[in-house]
């Protein structure tokens, strides 16, 4: 049952973000995706790209979102998890971190599969300067 | 044009910034630009000089990243006084915070000197209400819990 719910929550979820992903080639979310599931096998995950929302090229891959269910931060503090993540993702894309990556780590105790990813906060302007 | 305008456009035009204090108090932005270098010593130093300090792009009155606003905005609920510096005024700042805190994205927030995290972490413990304990440790009240205590003694009389 659980996992069902999971699995339309994220088919909603990537239906709710189609807008922003490439469907061709989006290989910076790919590895993003691969690289978290491999590490923390996580229960839930969502890799949101919401670049769209900032002033970059159409398609680019530089704004990310992720939010991560795993059972390998239960003993983790906040701090500790999201330099997890980050390290991952930064292993993955050796040393090309993206621009912005705002990470939701939640255990599955504190996750609720009704839950939805609120987007980031609107860009005020300072990418590229 | 006003005169806080003309200084803004100096600081810009790297004029004054050497003549600058590093930081100002409470909601003024760094003018960073005006030093050479940030090592170790430099930036222990600088996360030091007050309880609460940020690390943003633009500055508290015109913060020019959406995170860096949202970490703005949650101090300015606390009622918190903190230095804040924009990176956007110097790129070696810019590398060498990230170094320093072993975190790749800005905004910043240290506390007592120690890294806190960035602004999906301050979000979460203002949610929390862990910001509030935090601070408390190092000696700041947050308004939001003066304001509970006031609404909590009306209802007591």
């Amino acid at each position: 049952m659980n996992i069902f719910r999971s699995a339309t929550l994220t088919l909603r979820s990537a239906q709710l973000h189609r807008m922003s992903a490439t469907p061709q080639t989006a290989p910076i979310e790919a590895a993003i995706r691969a690289a978290l599931s491999d590490e923390l096998l996580p229960v839930h995950l969502e890799v949101i790209n919401e670049s769209y929302m900032h002033n970059v090229p159409k398609g680019s891959e530089t704004h990310f979102k992720v939010l991560v269910v795993s059972e390998k931060f239960n003993d983790l503090t906040l701090i500790k998890r999201h330099r997890l993540v980050n390290s991952i993702v930064q292993e993955k894309l050796a040393g090309n971190f993206v621009h912005a990556l705002s990470i939701e780590a939640k255990t599955p105790k504190q996750w609720d599969p009704n839950y939805i990813v609120e987007p980031s906060p609107n860009c005020r302007g300072g990418f590229g300067k | 044009m006003s005169g806080k305008l003309i200084l803004r456009q100096l600081l810009r035009q790297g004029i004054v910034a050497q003549r600058m204090p590093m930081f100002k108090r409470f909601e003024s932005a760094t003018t960073a630009s005006g030093a050479t270098n940030f090592n170790k010593d430099t930036l222990k130093q600088l996360v030091n000089t007050n309880k609460v300090v940020i690390f943003m792009k633009g500055n508290p009155e015109a913060p020019k990243c959406g995170f860096s606003n949202a970490v703005v905005q949650i101090l300015r609920m606390h009622g918190v006084q903190y230095d804040a510096h924009d990176v956007l005024q110097s790129d070696e700042l810019r590398q060498s915070i990230k170094e320093f805190s072993d975190w790749p994205t800005i905004p910043q927030v240290y506390i007592n000197g120690e890294f806190v995290g960035g602004c999906d972490i301050l979000l979460q413990m203002h949610q929390s209400g862990d910001l509030i304990e935090e601070l408390k440790k190092v000696g700041i009240e947050s308004i939001l819990l003066k304001e509970a205590d006031n609404k909590d003694n009306t209802k007591a009389d």
